[in-house]
């Protein structure tokens, strides 16, 4: 399986590090992985925006870029969320890329399988910042508002390292108020909403957050800090992957 | 052209022009009839409601009679607990105002809500049962039904001009979500269980 | 009157003390500035709700009890989902037969004695009940909470003609005695304070200012409006659902006070959008079990009143409003919200609403159901709306009708793009953006220049000045070489 890997711009400028971890981490899975050098974006902040018309040369971009490959694989649910569920590209080539564009959990939990992980070991206490699009587009775990049978795709993952424990951030189902364009258009409510997502994490008495989704974690991080909240923050590639403090 | 077919007319032009079919509302029974009882007594205590037990089988509207007897004006349609005052039907609403008690017979009861439903044919006049400052309901335990699409089978649907349910007493919570009982209407609502042959 | 601290449903919130006791009572924050057709400033509204601690840390703790609440009673429903499946498929039937249906609804209802009107609009409806009031020579109204005659300016058109209306829910007596809008579809005073009451009281109604106990405040309002109730020529009442079958006005609420408006004056009027049409009696099973339970998270409303024809010696009177709806059911891509049931579980679960206030929406319908109906009432003046919100979804799970209002939101925004209403700023920063990402040469020369600048923020995703991330937060490090970088380093 030819693997191409999809680093969301702001992972390439911001963390490469969860970038590396989520190229690393496929390669020990035996992956071929390829990183196709003239991706830039999947087009979200214009689309976020409602500026649909100015995301067809991007997503155009994006569907030359991964043509080739059995496998898409992203470390980010909105991205992936783009993707599959957003882009208005929708000749042959565009369904085919989009159809095989997988979120990294998903692609590890559905396609990879949890025997295949390799060894990993954390030993401390993690709080799981499931982002709304992993949970309310991409049945990361069903959505907290739902009446439906509890599974969950990030824990199943995160079960099979050594000395990890969870726990729980009271209100973990609130969004954190990053949400894109967001953050800036409505900065005041969204640093705030920042502000009480870290709070309670701080609550859990857990060092480290840990998500699926690294846009979330920016923000968070970003509160955080300027609250004078000493917590860290750990994309899920980067614990599967063996990170070690 | 008149409102109504204006409006009509750009409800025909605008609708969807795909049919649509009707989904047909199933029971959904979940309460064996054995616990319809239980489940009402705990859902009417959950919404305020009290429940008061009958008395012993010889005389199992005492506990009735002692509520009234402590009670000042008290208007009563069930004719064996007679109060202060009778209603007759087309009486002004506005006469009820001063009513301490009211004593009505529920139509039936539901199981999943704790609700008591009243038509005007118990009520008589329909403001007993908002006006009066406490109201005392006789339920037969075989009237209650299980859920709410049951009760919406009833043939009280059909008939008549008004019918309400009633779920413990007049509440609100619109001052920092701080529950009041007795917002509007009555202030305590209370249910004794006893068959349409004893009273 | 007793104060209850027993378990209830609806009123289970406990009493929320505000964190830091502060001795000057923190004002409460007003809602969004209007001016004229100006697009509303949510941003700015919002701002100040969120500089009132006490008001703001209240605000959202009581709609996030009410959102467990409903989890809890959802939840014990195994049904549930089935349930909103139900409901959305009930209500896509009665939109796509809503002309037969309002007409069998008017047919069943004149057949019980009921008078029916119709209004194209607010001021129709509004002319339609000065009449009946005039032809009754009443000088005085008392209605039960509705949204439509939000809608419909009703109070203040009244005023102007000289007639007195008295709302009879408590929340919206406050806030009529406020002269403000409701700021909740369900809690229309959510967003006050117990002292902020006692003040408007005092002022209005005389009672202590001092006491702010909700139990004294709720007794003094009662026995107000009481003598209002019995002298009143005419009653209103909103209705929650119309059934086709029977002819049946429903309305549901807490406090028993739709019953009272309706059933103690001689007249009672009925307003009702005509998308609250249901075809059965039967379907009502659906909409009861789900209403109260998505609202409060309690099994049913203390009152569920069933009004099939007035009263022996009195009249009642069925006003079908359109204002705007009709129109609503030709824009195919909202055209679901028409479903909405006004449960409010929308607002509760929504944590912008929670820490904007709904006056910050300064529309006849906040949080995430305004977002998606206020832009169909006035694109210009609520174009800035739909970006209030950060597409979460919550909304959209929680809602018993299945609204998809989160992806109506984003639409709303693909529909003020193309309309220009964002700033030209914005504009043009999203047209920047999306050249430079189609093109990765210069993408990647771009991405390597800024961080001469500003370490390498990502102007290309923030298209706002770079404070606007910076206020709150603090802006990520930026490591030393990007990830594009590392690879071409490592891995070729």
């Amino acid at each position: 399986m030819r693997i191409g890997l999809f680093i969301p711009c702001f992972i390439d400028t911001f963390y490469p590090d969860v970038g590396i971890a989520t190229l690393e981490l496929l390669e020990r899975l035996g992956l071929d992985v390829a990183y196709p050098f003239d991706q830039t974006c999947c087009g979200q902040p214009m689309g976020n925006s409602g500026f649909t018309a100015e995301c067809h040369a991007v997503e155009r971009l994006f569907v030359e870029n991964f043509a080739g490959f059995d496998a898409i694989v992203c470390p980010s649910a909105s991205c992936t969320n783009q993707v599959r569920n957003k882009f208005s590209v929708d000749d042959e080539a565009g369904r085919l890329v989009r159809g095989k564009t997988y979120e990294l959990v998903e692609f590890l939990h559905d396609v990879i399988g949890l025997d295949r992980l390799p060894r990993a070991e954390f030993p401390y206490q993690v709080t799981l910042h499931n982002s709304c699009t992993a949970l309310r587009a991409l049945d990361h775990e069903p959505a907290p508002e739902m009446n439906l049978p509890f599974h969950s795709k990030p824990r199943a993952l995160l079960a099979t390292v050594e000395g990890l424990t969870i726990v729980e951030t009271d209100r973990a189902g609130e969004c954190c108020g990053f949400g894109g364009t967001y953050s800036v258009t409505e900065e005041a409510v969204s640093a705030r909403m920042g502000l009480d997502k870290v709070t309670r994490q701080q609550n859990t008495g857990a060092a480290y957050v840990v998500s699926a989704d690294m846009s979330c974690l920016m923000h968070q991080q970003g509160c955080a800090a300027r609250a004078g909240i000493d917590l860290n923050y750990l994309h899920i590639a980067q614990i599967l992957n063996g990170y070690r403090p | 052209m008149s409102a109504r077919d204006a409006i009509l007319a750009a409800v025909r032009g605008n609708k969807p022009s795909q049919a649509v079919p009707r989904p047909d509302v199933p029971f959904f029974d979940r309460l064996a009839d054995d616990a319809l009882v239980d489940e009402f007594r705990r859902r009417l205590e959950q919404m305020g409601g009290r429940w008061l037990d009958p008395g012993p089988a010889e005389e199992p509207l005492a506990p009735a009679r002692a509520r009234i007897a402590q009670a000042g004006i008290v208007c009563s349609n069930v004719a064996r607990l007679p109060g202060t005052r009778t209603l007759a039907a087309g009486d002004a609403p506005a006469l009820l105002h001063d009513v301490d008690l009211a004593v009505v017979r529920a139509a039936f009861g539901i199981a999943e809500t704790g609700s008591v439903a009243f038509s005007e044919r118990e009520l008589v006049v329909n403001t007993i049962g908002y006006l009066a400052q406490h109201l005392l309901v006789m339920l037969d335990p075989a009237d209650i039904v299980g859920n709410l699409h049951h009760a919406y089978a009833r043939p009280e649907m059909h008939a008549g001009h008004y019918l309400v349910f009633q779920t413990g007493p007049s509440a609100t919570a619109d001052i920092e979500g701080v529950l009041i009982h007795g917002a509007q209407g009555v202030r305590s609502l209370t249910v004794m269980l006893v068959a349409r042959t004893i009273a | 009157m007793k104060r209850i601290d027993i378990d209830h449903a609806e009123g289970r919130s406990r009493r929320i003390d505000t964190p830091g006791h502060h001795p000057e009572r923190e004002a409460q924050p007003r809602g969004a500035i209007r001016r004229g057709k100006r697009p509303i400033d949510h941003a700015e509204a919002a701002e100040r709700f969120l500089a009132a601690p006490d008001h703001l840390a209240f605000h959202d703790q009581r709609l996030w009890d009410l959102r467990q609440k409903r989890d809890r009673e959802a939840f014990a429903i195994p049904e549930w989902e089935e349930l909103r499946d139900l409901a959305s498929s009930i209500k896509d039937y009665a939109l796509a037969n809503l002309d037969t249906l309002l007409e069998e609804f008017e047919r069943n209802a004149q057949a019980n004695g009921i008078t029916v009107h119709w209004a194209r609009d607010g001021a129709e409806h509004n002319r339609i009940v000065v009449e009946i009031m005039r032809r009754h020579d009443a000088p005085l109204l008392v209605k039960s909470k509705s949204m439509l005659t939000e809608e419909c300016g009703f109070r203040d058109h009244m005023q102007e003609q000289g007639l007195a209306v008295i709302e009879t829910d408590l929340g919206e007596r406050i806030q009529q005695l406020d002269n403000e809008d409701p700021s909740h579809v369900v809690v229309p005073a959510v967003h006050k304070l117990r002292a902020d009451v006692a003040a408007v009281f005092a002022k209005t109604l005389g009672t202590d200012p001092d006491n702010h106990d909700p139990a004294y405040l709720a007794e003094q309002q009662r026995e107000s409006n009481r003598p209002l109730i019995l002298g009143a020529g005419v009653g209103m009442t909103g209705a929650n659902f119309l059934v086709a079958e029977t002819g049946t006005v429903v309305v549901c609420t807490n406090e028993g006070n739709a019953d009272l408006s309706a059933n103690v004056p001689p007249v009672h009027i009925v307003s009702a959008g005509i998308e609250k049409i249901i075809p059965r009696a039967g379907d009502l099973g659906v909409f009861i079990r789900l209403l109260s339970r998505s609202a409060l998270g309690s099994p049913i409303t203390q009152y569920t009143s069933h009004f099939r024809g007035p009263r022996l010696g009195a009249e009642m009177h069925v006003i079908l409003v359109d204002n705007g709806r009709s129109a609503r059911l030709g824009m195919q891509q909202f055209r679901s919200a028409l479903k909405c049931i006004r449960c409010g579980a929308c607002m509760n679960t929504c944590p912008v609403y929670r820490r904007s206030g709904g006056l910050s929406y300064g529309a006849t319908y906040a949080g995430p159901i305004g977002l998606i109906i206020d832009p169909t009432i006035d694109q210009r003046k609520y174009s800035a709306l739909p970006y209030a919100s950060t597409l979460n979804g919550s909304c959209t799970a929680v809602c018993p009708v299945k609204i998809d209002i989160h992806q109506q939101i984003h639409a709303w925004r693909g529909i003020m793009a193309e309309q220009k209403e964002p700033s030209r700023t914005k504009r043009t920063a999203m047209k920047a953006a999306a050249l430079l990402l189609a093109h990765p040469s210069a993408y990647r020369v771009a991405v390597r220049t800024v961080g001469t600048v500003l370490p390498h923020m990502p102007r290309f995703a923030v298209y706002n000045p770079l404070n606007a991330w910076g206020r709150g937060r603090e802006v990520p490090n930026a490591p030393r070489r990007t990830f594009h970088d590392w690879y071409k380093a490592n891995r070729t």
